[in-house]
């Protein structure tokens, strides 16, 4: 899978900050997704996780630094079919079927042949039989699936995920682990956020360690041999004293 | 910005077939405006042909802030406004969408309306004058969907979006009710001493060209917080 044709991270972001109102919530942030890599932010709630992965997104465009995605500055107006955003919420529409709503996005990218990569899609992700029930009728882990479906429906480069286990059954954490392995094995990237330790060092090739707004430099990169999990913990009680990380 | 477009307004007609909220709503509310003022205003004491015209219009344009509202609503309600956001091409295509859609819903409910408030009103419209007319409902619907969608696009990001669309869109309603009533009243020639609708079309076309341009302009300051 290409790159987008350039050398560099698949996203960049130097020096970005974020304010929303009055508040500041993302300060002087630097990181970068290499191809082939996945890159955790984790921070407890509040931290700005969900902001920073919303500027990536291009959902919004940063107060201060710069993003840049595949080379390119990240524009809310230019916005680009290699990425693919699960966030919080499903954005599905209850009132269409499974099927309707990824036949829907497939066009939004633009995927050939939108109605059969949506089927397919749904079939792997175990709701085949239900792609033709309305969405409000699917139980919140049913709903979840879907939206992974959603999130893969143009076979993005760069994904990104924000707190994307949070409420999923192992069959489904499990097939996501294993669409995320094979993203960064064809040469995709993942910036993943969380604020749980053990995803955190069950994914992750580095993590970045976000508080109050500031991201930790250098990110920690997982090295051979065990023990990444415990030198999270540590790194993240030794830079946040008496603040330990879910799961720790 | 063609396929986001297309694939958008496809998406509204679908999730309105399926779930008919927003026509049953609309024509409902159209309906149930008109008998209130049918029942209030004593035929004996006022002439109806006078004020059927600004009957008509307050029915449409409250009828109309429904479907308007509804636009945006059924995006933010499990945050598909950020997916179409993220998704590629311009979001000016997500704005021309709605308002696109808005127009379809708030027109064919106009005629669909219309039939009931002659009947209700006792007011005949002419098959001649039809032409003119649709000319007239077309202007007034258009502008005030353009700026209703900029103002429900709005809202849509507030907590009290639904509270708070009216109180924005009534006082920039006014002048369309003005201007569109007159023409309409000019139009069916019901009116004595009989009106010129030219003029006012013509204001209303003005309307049209600010208030579809205004938003053109402004829409991408809706959607940063």
């Amino acid at each position: 899978m290409p790159g987008g044709g350039e050398d560099g991270p698949l996203l960049r972001a130097v020096g970005v900050a974020k304010r929303l109102g009055e508040r500041l919530v993302l300060r002087d942030v630097t990181l970068a997704v290499p191809a082939g890599a996945v890159v955790v932010v984790l921070g407890p709630n509040g931290s700005g996780k969900s902001t920073l992965l919303k500027l990536a997104a291009g959902v919004w465009a940063p107060s201060r630094g710069r993003l840049e995605r595949f080379g390119r500055p990240v524009s809310t107006e230019a916005t680009d079919s290699r990425v693919g955003y699960l966030g919080h919420r499903s954005f599905l529409y209850g009132a269409l079927s499974g099927l309707d709503n990824l036949t829907f996005y497939a066009r939004l990218y633009g995927v050939p042949r939108p109605r059969e990569r949506a089927a397919e899609l749904l079939g792997q992700v175990g709701l085949g039989r239900f792609q033709h029930e309305p969405v409000r009728r699917y139980s919140r882990g049913m709903e979840q699936r879907a939206a992974m479906a959603r999130a893969f429906v143009a076979h993005p480069q760069l994904l990104l995920l924000d707190e994307p286990y949070t409420g999923m059954d192992v069959g489904a954490a499990g097939l996501l682990d294993q669409w995320i392995r094979r993203t960064t094995a064809e040469g995709g990237g993942v910036l993943l956020i969380t604020h749980h330790l053990d995803e955190a060092a069950r994914m992750a090739d580095q993590v970045g360690i976000l508080w109050r707004g500031h991201l930790a430099a250098p990110l920690i990169e997982r090295e051979g041999g065990d023990g990444f999990r415990d030198r999270l913990a540590s790194t993240y009680e030794a830079r946040f004293p008496g603040r330990r990380p879910r799961g720790a | 910005m063609g396929r986001k477009f297309t694939a958008i307004v496809l998406k509204d007609l679908q999730l309105e077939l399926r779930s008919k909220e927003t026509w049953v709503a609309m024509v409902a509310f159209a309906l149930m405006v008109a008998l209130v003022f049918g029942i209030a205003v004593n035929p004996l004491r006022v002439a109806l042909a006078s004020v059927f015209p600004g009957v008509l219009w307050v029915a449409y344009l409250f009828a109309g802030m429904l479907g308007v509202g509804r636009g945006f609503e059924q995006e933010a309600r499990d945050d598909a406004l950020t997916g179409l956001m993220v998704a590629p091409g311009d979001r000016l295509a997500i704005f021309l969408a709605k308002l696109t859609v808005a127009f379809v819903f708030m027109f064919t409910m106009e005629w669909l309306v219309l039939p009931f408030m002659v009947v209700l009103l006792g007011e005949p419209v002419a098959g001649g004058v039809l032409p003119l007319l649709a000319v007239t409902l077309a202007l007034g619907t258009v502008g005030f969907v353009g700026v209703g969608t900029l103002f429900a696009a709005m809202a849509a990001n507030t907590r009290a979006g639904s509270v708070l669309l009216p109180v924005l869109l009534v006082p920039f309603s006014v002048p369309v009710l003005i201007l569109a009533a007159e023409a309409t009243g000019g139009v069916l020639g019901h009116v004595v001493p009989a009106v010129d609708p030219w003029p006012w079309l013509h204001a209303l076309m003005a309307y049209d060209v600010v208030f579809l341009g205004l938003p053109l302009v402004l829409y991408e300051f809706i959607w940063e917080v």
